[in-house]
């Protein structure tokens, strides 16, 4: 094969995929043979780059040249003057929102310039489903040194050295855990991977799936050999399919190349992963719970101890890792555990995938060392709030974690720190909200999520959940009393203290975060019967406060039910009757002038 | 081996469908811990699973029909009721619910007269509110059969549904 001038790195995640990556990249192989310029050029569809908030994206290499939002209409103008004439389209660059500067080269984009990739290493520069890229990136050096140099026991002492710790959320150090397991007598032992993504807002261990999936594999048995285990399995989300897809290729080509099976790069060292699916249960994340599912049973929690270390899968030792947490493992086995605690905190090393989303400039992904100040993420990464508004709070860690305002923005991600001002690190979703948000109607959304996904098991969640959910409901309605505060704490406090499970102990956290930090908001839903964000409807008088009012009409124009009335230079009046309570006059009004 | 027509009759199954879903059950009926996979599989063959199938998961793979209840009922992935011809899924993760999904969602129950978890008289939609996609990106987002639509807001998902009849 001809070895192509220029790669056209084109990014296939799920984010690019739906903005319509797919008819871009057949406009542009069309236009490609027409022009007779497929053998110089070359389409590489690579896993999700990250920066998904200006999607579709291409990265043009060598010259490492950033194209975002692209259309199928771009393409002739692409190839008649970039490919063909060497001058790259400034108008598809990526420009600062701030300075409006339009910045071509992706390394100097702010979005990536304060990123460091170790779990995203291959991001957007292989192509996942070609194992031979992977390899061509140190791929499966890792796996070649573990099996053919290293005992067990040294495997683990790397991973120990290397401070790695749980990326799933409760953040347990990896080496300890594998050294449980490698402990643990018996002949059959399985390793896990948690692919079951489900913290809203978090969508890291998908793109690493779907962009590197073969660093997931290599992670994994590595962890065979540590512990000595001869099956694995892939508890993969089936809200996931590009993810799945790209598993099944990758476990395929391992198998071809003599890195999974039997007798792995002839070392006599035997290994299969096949992949599950779960059926769509939040609490199937919470590891026994993970087991019993695969076990095609209800996915229960039961008590530990017996820890999965020992009794865990088919009551045979078992460990259980997380997508990221096993991504790490390669280069820890290649470079080392010195090198990798060479970045991070005291109690925290290496580095934290985030998703960034909400209300937020640049949604994507993040790789940031720990350490790194909350602060830098949202706003010299993320790019700030949207539209001029004012920053509220950031959630972290999804339905177990908590709200963080803007006085303690300086927190450096850290598990121990964020523990601190009362969230948690969880998954890594990290949601923006603005001004408009309203933390009463957040917390409420969170435990309508756990009361739900509570699978009933103990009293404390089934029961007390729903009890808390009840209570933030009231206080949404209007109908909320003072004594509701006390009982919130009181009844939160319990669960955290009786719940059988990671998820029901950690399930008030949105309640208390919130009233811990926002407790004026709570206040004025119950003694002001007033919701300061707007969001609760049965606090809203959907009338226009003629003081305010700056007679523009946007009201008017936006309204569904056609309910308000206006005429130029006049003051818009709603018709109550008329009124479905939809907030679009809200959302377009502009002065705040509807009360 | 079971012979569905001596034993069971469904009006939402065809012959064909019998045929397929004895296929899966002989496929697994020996590994363990296979329930769940042959009920994926079976409901991607019928569409849902009405209780007769049910039944006769649990006599094909030897499993007590209580148990195989009790893992139907317990996931979300599993239906119980037939589907509409369009199913809406929309994101309730956290990035969509900050975005506003909720008005979209209030929009198309009062257009289409379908509650969410519910299908619409008609059999037009069904509309279900699902956990969060991870496509963050481009909240709020609203899947409809197999096309992601994402930045909606309520105006636009009229426009959108339109076009599924």
């Amino acid at each position: 094969m001809d070895k192509p001038r220029t790669q056209l790195m084109l990014c296939g995640g799920t984010g690019c995929h739906s903005t319509g990556m797919s008819a871009f990249k057949e406009t542009l192989q069309q236009a490609l043979e027409k022009e007779n310029l497929s053998r110089e050029i070359r389409i590489v569809e690579t896993g999700c780059n990250g920066f998904c908030a200006v999607g579709p994206v291409m990265l043009v290499q060598p010259e490492g040249i950033f194209y975002q939002k692209l259309r199928p209409e771009d393409v002739p103008e692409l190839i008649r003057e970039h490919f063909l004439k060497g001058r790259p389209v400034k108008r598809l660059f990526y420009t600062e929102p701030a300075s409006k500067e339009s910045i071509p080269d992706m390394n100097s984009i702010p979005f990536f310039a304060h990123q460091q990739f170790r779990v995203m290493r291959n991001k957007g520069l292989i192509d996942p489903e070609v194992i031979d890229e992977y390899i061509a990136r140190d791929g499966y050096f890792g796996l070649a040194k573990a099996l053919q140099d290293m005992t067990p026991q040294q495997i683990i002492e790397e991973v120990k050295v290397s401070g790695l710790r749980g990326r799933g959320g409760a953040g347990f150090p990896t080496g300890l855990k594998w050294d449980f397991a490698h402990k643990s007598p018996g002949d059959v032992k399985y390793v896990l991977c948690n692919a079951d993504e489900g913290d809203p807002g978090a969508f890291m261990d998908r793109s690493v799936l779907e962009a590197d999936p073969h660093a997931v594999l290599e992670g994994m048995i590595i962890a065979a050999k540590a512990i000595n285990s001869h099956q694995g399995y892939i508890y993969c989300r089936s809200e996931y399919p590009l993810a799945i897809k790209r598993l099944e290729i990758a476990i395929r080509q391992a198998r071809e190349y003599g890195l999974l099976g039997m007798n792995i790069l002839d070392t006599g060292f035997d290994f299969e992963i096949d992949i599950y699916q779960g059926a769509g249960a939040f609490v199937c994340g919470e590891e026994t719970a993970l087991m019993r599912s695969i076990e095609g049973r209800r996915g229960m929690p039961r008590p530990r101890p017996p820890f999965p270390a020992r009794k865990g899968l088919w009551d045979k030792p078992t460990i259980l890792n997380n997508v990221e947490t096993l991504a790490n493992i390669p280069q820890i086995m290649l470079n080392g555990g010195k090198w990798y605690a060479g970045v991070g905190t005291e109690t925290s090393k290496g580095t934290k995938v985030f998703a960034l989303s909400g209300n937020v400039n640049n949604i994507g992904l993040v790789e940031v060392p720990m350490g790194t100040p909350l602060r830098t993420i949202i706003y010299d990464i993320g790019g700030g709030i949207p539209e001029r508004k004012k920053f509220k709070a950031v959630q972290l860690g999804g339905p177990s974690g908590g709200c963080i305002p803007e006085s303690l923005l300086d927190t450096p991600v850290d598990y121990e720190a964020i523990a601190k001002v009362g969230a948690i690190m969880g998954s890594g979703g990290v949601i923006v909200m603005n001004e408009n948000t309203c933390m009463v109607d957040m917390a409420r959304f969170f435990m309508d999520f756990i009361q739900d996904e509570s699978c009933g098991k103990c009293t404390p969640c089934r029961e007390g959940t729903r009890r808390l959910l009840q209570i933030l409901e009231k206080i949404c309605n209007g109908n909320g009393e003072p004594k509701d505060l006390e009982d919130l704490v009181e009844l939160s406090d319990v669960i955290k203290n009786s719940a059988l499970c990671g998820l029901g102990q950690t399930a008030p956290n949105p309640v208390l975060s919130t009233l811990r930090y926002f407790r004026d908001e709570y206040v004025a839903h119950i003694v002001e019967k007033r919701c300061p964000a707007k969001r609760c409807v049965s606090l809203l008088r959907f009338e226009v406060d003629p003081d305010l009012c700056k007679k523009c009409g946007l009201c008017f124009q936006v309204c569904p039910a056609h309910a308000i009335s206006w005429e130029k230079k006049q003051i818009a009046v709603i018709d109550k009757e008329k009124c479905i309570q939809c907030l679009s006059c809200y959302a377009g009004c502009r002065f705040d002038a509807i009360l | 081996m079971m012979n569905h027509s001596s034993c069971c009759q469904h009006p939402d199954i065809t012959h064909g469908m019998w045929l397929d879903i004895d296929a899966v059950i002989a496929e697994n009926r020996n590994t363990p811990g296979a329930l769940i996979t042959v009920m994926r599989k079976c409901q991607n063959i019928v569409g849902y699973l009405p209780a007769a199938l049910l039944d006769y998961i649990a006599r094909g793979l030897n499993i007590p029909g209580s148990k195989v209840f009790g893992v139907a009922t317990f996931y979300s992935y599993f239906s119980l009721t037939p589907k509409g011809r369009n199913t809406i899924k929309v994101c309730m993760g956290t990035a969509c619910y900050v975005k506003g999904i909720k008005e979209s969602i209030d929009r198309i129950s009062a257009k289409y007269s379908v509650k969410e978890g519910k299908t619409s008289e008609d059999k037009r939609f069904s509309l279900e509110a699902v956990r969060c996609l991870g496509a963050c990106g481009l909240a709020p987002v609203m899947v409809v059969n197999a096309d992601i639509h994402g930045s909606i807001s309520a105006d636009k998902v009229i426009d959108i549904l339109d076009k599924y009849s």
